[in-house]
């Protein structure tokens, strides 16, 4: 059933995503003053938007494995931020490419761009703090507790746009920025297949942290014999 | 049309593709690591239980 799942989810994605590309590149009219560059959006944001929502999830299952005491969240909070972490850096490399044109420099150390560094560095950290503890549900606890922590920094890189003056443009979605109506439906149709390939992504990864959990009890249970 | 501009909108798609696909490859990578590990396990349940 996981599988068909998967495979089915696969096909959308590819299948959507081709259709994307070819009214990307040669349905959609270059923005007035960015030119071609601006396309980077429709991976840009959605790829935030992915990462943001796999922290997210990550954060919920890190609770529920605290308050539940169930190794089984601890593997659905790894896998999505995993994923999530992987789509962070989608977004801040093609971030950054944007800038080198529209801005004339590759980063800048701006509210938004050092939160969502900042972001990236911490779930990198939970991931890194999860291989410096050996037993599982000792690790499972403190790595919840960092899942829980990081996430705090998510609404800081929302909102610094907000909060603080910034060299990023203000947001499309809500707030001071506009775009045409084009543009924005391709900006969800383009945040349908990334998540469902990121859906993909983080039901293997999980299906893979539980053969471990597997692997590692048999391995236990062979030296006790 | 820029040029420039142009080829940098084609290494921004390029990038977003790689760091997926290096992602993937690792999947693929860790698959493979937990099926040699699966083996191993096995064969020392065998090795245990013949013992």
């Amino acid at each position: 059933m996981r599988q068909k799942l998967m495979i089915v989810l696969c096909g959308l994605a590819a299948a959507l995503l081709a259709r994307n590309l070819f009214v990307m590149l040669l349905r959609l009219p270059d923005e007035a003053a960015q030119g071609p560059i601006f396309r980077i959006i429709f991976f840009h944001v959605p790829a935030a938007w992915t990462a943001f929502l796999g922290f997210f999830a990550a954060m919920v299952a890190s609770i529920l494995c605290l308050v539940r005491k169930d190794l089984r969240y601890d593997a659905v909070a790894v896998a999505v931020t995993e994923v999530g972490l992987a789509f962070a850096a989608a977004n801040l490399v093609t971030g950054m490419i944007w800038g080198r044109i529209i801005w004339g420099i590759w980063w800048t150390w701006d509210a938004r761009l050092t939160s969502m560094l900042v972001c990236w560095l911490l779930y990198a950290g939970y991931l890194m703090l999860r291989h410096a503890v050996e037993e599982p549900t000792q690790r499972a606890r403190i790595a919840a507790v960092m899942s829980i922590f990081a996430f705090v920094d998510v609404p800081i890189v929302f909102f610094s746009i907000k909060w603080w003056r910034t060299q990023h443009p203000q947001p499309v979605v809500w707030g001071g920025g506009s775009m045409d109506p084009a543009y924005w439906n391709m900006l969800f149709l383009n945040w349908a297949p990334l998540l469902a390939l990121g859906i993909v992504l983080a039901m293997i990864r999980m299906r893979q942290e539980q053969q471990q959990r597997e692997i590692d009890a048999l391995r236990r249970w062979a030296h006790a014999l | 049309m820029d040029t420039r501009n142009f080829t940098f909108m084609f290494y921004g798609f390029l990038a977003a593709w790689v760091i997926l696909a290096a992602y993937v490859v690792a999947l693929v990578r860790r698959e493979n690591r937990l099926k040699r590990e699966l083996e191993n396990v096995k064969r020392m349940l065998e090795e245990r239980a013949r013992k």
